[in-house]
């Protein structure tokens, strides 16, 4: 018996997102499990009813007959009173829970014996969970929709442009904070033409930085700043201090000014004072993503645009409602690849499997009990410090595998093989005839001829040269030609003609064989090469 | 013509094989120096055919011989396909052994050139080292051509003591040799004789049947190489500097190459020539302990196709995997309606891609992919930072990471083709099997890696449909 899947619509004022979209629907399906869609829940996302309908899910009028019908809820925000009231008990639900914010809603959950996956609980450095990480995806839309938001607001382009009326400075864009939100503003903004600056209290975040065409702005102060899960902690006071004083130096140089800071179950730390925000040019703006946790600027009021000083502050809380089809259809397939984990037989029946590392992280109420914390991850954040010197003995190691050819050898190896071939060569030279000297003559010469000639074939034509080289060795066919009827005058006593001729005939007609073959497949195969 | 005459034709063909050899530089010079290559054979067999050692008599068996052999070769030279190359190649190494060891046997009994003294043992130790050279050749390419054809199982076979057995051959055969020299008549010199021949027989079955699939590549061109000996050896024998020369050009070639695919692999030239594989631990090591463990990311064809129509720069590295599938084809179409598209398709050879050298090149070049956009490793190693997709088709051991992290992986030092170095890297694999060599692959486990199961050319086909939809 499959499971059925119900995704209500969403009660929070000005949420937008619906928890999946048609596409994700028919993948559900396809799944084995059977969907509930509750009516109107895609309309603020741009998704009817109607298209639901079409990849197979089924419509339900209300809210609590959706619930009454499924076991499986998927939504965006963590359930209201009224919508705990609403599960079935046994069901198991998928959102966003905030479990370290949110305990009495916890112990409402637990108290109805449902299960209940906290999306925003998983593990996320665990590579494999990446795909599920709706933290992660809803994060990068909000960081786009952010410099969107700011370009609104801004006066000018961000690119600069040589107009026939005259030069355009391009706009300068300061991002404090490079997690996810703040290097898809990062991309975003350096995309439309901006000069982008980045600052992190992570280190290790530069790199990606500047690979998203930012320019990576250090505070001059040492300290690493990794706090573990992926977030950064709260600094010393030394550090704030110079953290400080470049946060004023940029809010006098920058135009846009975008902040994403967020430490953990803590209020945003407040990164842009009110002087800063003075000493900014009239016309800038600040986004200031942290607004819903109170905000990295001080002037900053949630949920509102306000202009102080002349700058435009955005404290938007709803960044990620705001493009509510793209932010859907990202959480959507995110928990697609979540019930992929959850569903591995593929028959509609999900198993939360506690043994798994990911899963056990999502987990925060299993069937009415709290599981909530996890056992500590295990895997670091960081990369661990002694990657880089054990990379380099590596390419140096690869650096001498090629050079080999061209490399001189060393001294000694040269003195033995030149000691070899002299003992080798005054071996023939004392025991052997003249007539055979000749010929030695001839081979030794000829081997280096090869030698030098077979360096020069392109490895591309490796293949033709084999067989090339094969139908050449059929030169044997010589030998065999001058065996099968020599001149009478030389038969000597007792020669086993008979013998000979056929044996010589049997050889000469193997060579044949590679004679004629070898240059025919090797004519057949230069043919091939084209440009 | 005279004897003269005959030598100076002999010289003619000489410059005319060494140009031939050298043509093969470049694509455009090959063709040309294919041709020289025949018109040398030409010139060297109408040479002898009308020269002074060949009567009138003989005439008649020279063409029949020439007819029957010319139209089996002509005729598999049409027929075979190009995933079979390495096959036909290994079988017409068995024919040159073969021949050489005939041409030996037949010069032995052959009393019409009386020689005496010193160069009587000289001619003898000729004879008996070109049989032996042959005997080795044409038993090890049969075994080698089983292989390939898949006749015989591909895995190693490796007797108990097999080195000892080795060099128990090698001192019976110097001492057969002893007693072959000091033989008073021909007939008792054909026993030692015939003797040493099945034992240099079995040690080239014995030889080939040690080495397992992915080595086969240094096989093929080390028995290109023991066919080329083995004619030089003939050279000797007949006091023939056009054989000798010949032969040394082939075998050095041979050696030449058998040298590029053990450097490509990371073994040593000296082991390889001696048939001492899987003595360094390279191919039949168990997996080692430890090998990286995780979780692989599987994608389908759209998801593939939709990778590849996003991209800018991508590079395909083929394998024996789209030999094996019959898959350039389609590899190709998909290659054509990228660049169509304006993305830059490219490829990545690894020197020991397939089983002979240069054979993805003539895969490719079959399917009409242009030779320039095929790239050496070398030349394209330093790009995957910049490529936003690479394909890997069939392959395994030479885009393995662990050559290059790993000192304890048995690949280590190994040259590969650093794909993971790009955004995305997909690998087209049936299974999770290991490569030939036995190890893991941390490849398939890293994060910007999607690993597409799968018959190769089932799936592409259907990348393609989803590339033109």
């Amino acid at each position: 018996m499959s499971l059925t899947i119900g995704v209500p619509k969403e009660s929070f004022a000005g949420e937008k997102r619906v928890a999946t979209v048609p596409e994700v629907v028919e993948k559900l399906i396809k799944l084995g499990f059977a969907v509930n869609v509750e009516s109107g829940a895609g309309a603020a996302a741009n998704c009817s009813d109607e298209s639901y309908r079409a990849a197979g899910a089924q419509i339900i009028a209300d809210t609590a007959a959706l619930c009454a019908q499924s076991d499986i809820i998927f939504k965006v925000r963590g359930p209201s009173a009224a919508e705990i009231g609403l599960l079935k008990e046994g069901s198991t639900l998928v959102s966003f829970i905030w479990p370290a914010q949110n305990p009495e809603l916890l112990q409402q959950l637990a108290a109805r014996k449902v299960t209940v996956l906290a999306i925003d609980a998983l593990p996320r450095m665990l590579s494999r969970a990446q795909k599920m990480d709706a933290l992660t995806s809803q994060a990068g839309v909000a960081g786009y929709r952010a410099v969107i938001e700011a370009a609104n607001a801004f006066g000018r382009f961000f690119n600069g442009q040589i107009t026939a009326a005259g030069k355009v400075q391009p706009a300068k864009v300061f991002i404090a904070g490079a997690g996810v939100a703040g290097l898809a503003a990062i991309g975003t903004a350096a995309s439309l033409g901006a000069i982008v600056r980045a600052n992190d209290t992570r280190a290790e975040v530069a790199d990606q930085v500047v690979s998203l065409g930012g320019e990576f702005v250090k505070v001059d102060y040492e300290e690493e700043g990794s706090g573990g899960g992926g977030y950064a902690k709260v600094m010393s006071e030394g550090f704030q201090q110079a953290q400080r004083e470049m946060y004023a130096k940029q809010a006098r140089e920058v135009d846009i000014i975008i902040t994403t800071a967020l430490i953990p179950g803590k209020p945003a730390p407040k990164l842009i004072t009110a002087e800063m925000v003075q000493s900014m040019k009239p016309g800038s703006v600040i986004v200031d993503m942290a607004a819903e946790q109170g905000g990295n600027c001080e002037l900053t009021e949630p949920g509102l645009v306000v202009v102080k000083h002349g700058v435009t502050l955005i404290g938007y809380t709803d960044l990620v409602s705001r493009l509510a089809k793209q932010s859907s259809t990202l959480y959507a397939t995110n928990l697609f690849r979540l019930t992929e984990e959850l569903c591995k037989t593929k028959d509609g029946i999900i198993d939360v499997n506690m043994d798994d590392e990911a899963i056990r992280g999502l987990t925060v109420i299993k069937e009415g009990a709290i599981t909530w914390p996890p056992p500590a991850p295990k895997i670091s954040a960081a990369p661990p410090a002694t990657a880089k010197p054990a990379a380099a003995p590596a390419a140096k190691a690869k650096g001498k595998g090629h050079g080999a050819s061209s490399a001189p050898m060393a001294g000694t190896s040269l003195a033995i093989v030149f000691g070899c071939a002299a003992a080798l060569f005054w071996f023939v030279g004392a025991h052997a005839p003249a007539s055979f000297l000749a010929h030695f003559t001839v081979f030794v010469l000829a081997c280096f001829v090869g030698y030098m000639v077979v360096w020069n074939v392109t490895p591309a034509l490796h293949t033709p040269l084999m067989s090339v080289t094969n139908a050449i060795s059929s030169i044997i066919a010589i030998g065999a030609l001058v065996q099968i009827a020599p001149p009478l005058a030389d038969l000597g006593t007792g020669r086993p003609d008979d013998w000979i001729r056929w044996v010589a005939f049997i050889g000469l007609a193997l060579t044949a064989v590679n004679m004629f073959g070898g240059f025919a497949v090797t004519r057949r195969m230069l043919a091939m090469f084209q440009k | 013509m005279s004897e003269s005459l005959v030598t100076v034709a002999y010289i003619g063909a000489i410059i005319l094989f060494i140009l031939s050899l050298g043509g093969l530089s470049n694509p455009e010079t090959s063709r040309r120096g294919n041709l020289y290559g025949i018109i040398g054979m030409s010139l060297a067999v109408l040479a002898t055919v009308f020269g002074p050692r060949v009567t009138m008599a003989g005439i008649p068996w020279i063409v029949a011989a020439m007819v029957i052999g010319g139209s089996v070769g002509l005729y598999a030279a049409r027929v075979v396909k190009m995933t079979q190359m390495p096959e036909l190649v290994a079988l017409m190494h068995s024919l040159v052994g073969l021949a050489a060891c005939l041409v030996g046997f037949a010069s032995y009994i052959d009393t019409s050139i009386a020689y005496t003294g010193v160069e009587k043992t000289i001619h003898e130790i000729e004879i008996y080292i070109g049989i032996l050279i042959g005997a080795v050749t044409f038993s090890g390419s049969v075994i080698a051509f089983g292989k390939l054809s898949g006749k015989i199982s591909g895995k190693p076979l490796l007797l108990p003591a097999r080195h000892w057995l080795n060099l128990a051959g090698l001192l019976l055969v110097i001492w057969f040799g002893r007693e072959f020299i000091n033989a008073p008549t021909i007939s008792d010199g054909m026993v030692p004789l015939v003797i040493m021949t099945i034992i240099a027989l079995l040690f080239g079955i014995h030889m080939v049947m040690a080495i397992g699939g992915a080595d086969m590549p240094v096989v093929v061109s080390m028995l290109n190489s023991y066919s080329g000996w083995a004619a030089a050896a003939t050279g000797f024998m007949l006091s023939n500097d056009l054989l000798i020369v010949t032969g040394a050009l082939v075998g050095s070639s041979g050696a030449i190459l058998s040298y590029i695919m053990c450097r490509a692999m990371n073994r040593h030239f000296i082991s390889v020539i001696a048939g001492g594989f899987g003595t360094g631990g390279g191919t039949v090591v168990a997996p080692a302990d430890g090998q990286p463990a995780g979780e692989v990311t599987p994608i389908g064809a759209l998801e593939t196709a939709e990778l590849l129509r996003d991209a800018k720069h991508v590079i395909i590295v083929p394998g024996y995997g789209m030999a094996v599938a019959q898959a350039q084809h389609t590899v190709f179409e998909i290659t054509k309606l990228l660049r169509e598209r304006g993305i830059e398709v490219r490829f990545g050879i690894h020197p020991v891609a397939g089983r002979m050298p240069g054979h993805m090149n003539v895969l490719l070049a079959e399917a009409k992919v242009p030779y320039d956009i095929v790239m050496e490793m070398d030349e394209l190693n330093d790009d995957f930072p910049t490529t936003d997709v690479s394909m890997v088709i069939g392959a395994n051991d030479i885009v393995n990471p662990g050559a290059e992290d790993d000192p304890n992986s048995p690949i280590a030092g190994m040259p590969v083709l650093q794909v993971w170095k790009s955004k995305t890297s997909i690998v087209m694999k049936r299974s999770m099997a290991s490569g030939y060599a036995g190890v893991d692959n941390p490849l398939f486990y890293k994060e910007n890696n999607r690993m597409l199961f799968g018959d190769a050319k089932k799936m592409l086909d259907e990348v393609l449909v989803a590339l033109k939809a």
